[in-house]
């Protein structure tokens, strides 16, 4: 377990970037300990990239105080980022490379020598699954197949760091747990991780810690658990039917519902207790009421709204 | 508040730029013989075909077969398109649209080393465009005249001039059309200013002038008497020139590179 003494590896104090009028990150703080896996959630826009770019200094912040492995960034950003490893949004594989290649070209930016590389190629490979693959092009990779090269590359000059931009966007459910699996593995090797992400169900499985940030400002940070337990009624019951309004006006009188929210045709109650309103629902054939434990999305969707934000 | 470094802070020096310029050069290896072939065959048919076309119609020109004038022209003209295709359409892609610039940027690396290998790297390889025109004029008798060995520079210079000159419009660039415009624009007009295909006492007065400072035909006045087994006129100011070009494209595009990425 942690020590709540040991020295964060990354500190984030009042961190501020402005582009024209728009705060995009406003005010941010946090903090991560060696080994933790930190999930920074938030909606589309809500500053997440926009903070790693600051963190490894490839943005300069107009106001505020970072501080990655005891080095100031932007000052030491270099040095910190020989000890980073970067998993971005996009893969950015080189295309004209091929899979060994990517990861021999890339290890070579962080000043390391080709035959250190090459002698870690294999392990790296075997690590993402793509012992196979070491000649392939990346043309004729599937996309989980990309996102674990981008892992390995990410790996490539062993890192303390491993920062993540919504490592798992875009893949099918099989290769988002392969990685998972293998950011779980990091994890017990020690490695600490700073994960951005909108899928409440991997920060719930990897995180042991996230900060729910929108509009650059930081909204709520705890465990995952903390957070449902204080944010939110612990039972949720969403009822389907024809005449949701009726029956969100009866949930709010119903005891034991604390807060009702109507989507469409959906009706969300939000129970302290939801045996009396499981009760009346059962009493009517007409909808379908479904009753569950309140989840971090719940969580999510109460703290940052139910706007779109595209 | 955070100090911010300014635009036009130049790059200490270091050694970081290799890896990246290796990238580049392991990628061309790759696609080398339809890099080659696409680098030079529309300069070299230019050659062939004005020079042995035209030139049979064309008294002696500066008291040379055509062939001969044109010959240096075409050095400096490949030279040219070269280093401004690779810094326009080549460099974009890795910075826009590949996202290769951004990959780079996560390792121990800073923009100014990604730029100095860029710009490194389309001088490299308008040199092999410039190499490929020389090894025809040896080939086709054109010239053989040891002074050749003195375009080598002058071919490098040129390639880093016209190399700054393209990562500046890179930088301001919105997408692949608007180096059509540059092309259209910029460096066809040049090319025809610049004394490539014909002497520029053939210009009205004022053109000339102007037309005088402009790096390729500060390139050309180098490369032509050195094809004659000449020593340049004005050598070293048609140097000054070139190098001036090449050092201020350089500032001016790491400048706007900067305020383009380091947002």
């Amino acid at each position: 377990m942690l020590s709540a003494q040991a020295a964060p590896v990354i500190d984030v104090q009042g961190l501020v970037k402005i582009y024209g009028t728009h705060r995009a990150v406003d005010g941010l703080s946090f903090q991560v300990r060696a080994g933790e896996c930190f999930g920074l959630l938030g909606p589309n826009g809500a500053g997440k990239s926009t903070t790693l770019r600051l963190l490894l200094g490839l943005s300069q912040p107009q106001d505020g105080r970072i501080e990655l492995l005891g080095l100031p960034i932007p000052a030491r950003a270099r040095e910190a980022r020989a000890r980073i490893g970067v998993v971005p949004q996009t893969d950015a594989l080189d295309p004209d490379f091929s899979v060994a290649e990517n990861l021999m070209v890339f290890g070579r930016y962080f000043g390391m020598r080709s035959s250190d590389i090459a002698r870690r190629i294999p392990d790296l490979l075997d690590f993402a699954g793509l012992g196979g693959k070491r000649d392939a092009k990346i043309g004729e990779l599937s996309g989980g197949m990309k996102r674990r090269l981008t892992l390995a590359r990410a790996l490539v000059n062993d890192p303390e760091i491993l920062f993540l931009d919504e490592p798992t966007t875009g893949l099918d459910p099989q290769a988002r747990h392969l990685i998972w699996e293998r950011l779980k593995q990091l994890l017990k090797q020690g490695k600490t991780i700073l994960l951005t992400t909108h899928f409440m169900d991997e920060a719930e499985r990897l995180c042991g810690r996230l900060a729910i940030v929108d509009h650059g400002r930081l909204i709520a940070q705890s465990t995952p658990a903390q957070l449902i337990a204080r944010e939110i009624e612990p039972q949720v019951i969403e009822i389907v039917g024809d005449a949701p309004l009726a029956w969100a006006e009866r949930a709010s009188r119903t005891p034991g519902c604390a807060r009702v929210e109507t989507i469409g045709e959906t009706v969300f109650a939000y129970c302290t207790d939801p045996h009396p309103l499981a009760a009346a629902l059962e009493a009517d054939p007409v909808v379908r009421g479904l009753q569950r434990r309140a989840n971090l999305e719940d969580v999510f969707l109460k703290l940052t709204g139910r706007d779109l934000r595209d | 508040m955070m100090p911010s470094r300014s635009l036009f802070a130049l790059p200490a020096p270091s050694l970081r730029f290799v890896p990246i310029y290796l990238r580049n050069l392991l990628v061309w290896r790759k696609l080398a013989l339809a890099s080659v072939l696409g680098n030079i065959a529309d300069p070299l048919i230019t050659l062939v075909a004005f020079g042995y076309g035209l030139g049979a119609l064309l008294p002696r020109v500066e008291g040379v077969p055509y062939i001969v004038f044109l010959a240096a022209g075409s050095v400096c003209m490949s030279t040219a398109m070269a280093a401004s295709f690779e810094a326009l359409y080549s460099a974009y892609s890795r910075m826009q649209v590949q996202q290769t610039w951004a990959s780079i940027l996560n390792a121990p690396v800073e923009l100014e080393d990604v730029l100095i290998a860029e710009w490194l790297w389309a001088a490299t390889k308008s040199m092999f465009s410039g190499l490929a025109i020389i090894a025809v004029m040896l080939a086709l008798n054109i010239s053989r005249s040891p002074t050749l060995l003195l375009l080598l520079p002058v071919i490098m210079l040129t390639g880093l001039a016209f190399g700054g000159i393209g990562l500046c419009f890179n930088a301001l660039a919105r997408g692949y059309d608007f180096f059509t415009y540059y092309f259209t624009l910029v460096i066809t007009p040049m090319v025809f200013i610049s004394g490539v295909y014909y002497p520029m006492t053939a210009l009205p007065e004022w053109l000339a002038t102007l037309a005088h400072w402009l790096p390729l035909a500060a390139a050309v006045d180098l490369a032509r008497p050195l094809v004659l087994g000449q020593w340049p006129a004005d050598a070293a100011q048609r140097f000054a020139v070139l190098v001036a070009y090449c050092v201020v494209s350089f500032v001016v595009a790491l400048a706007l590179t900067r305020r383009r990425l380091r947002t």
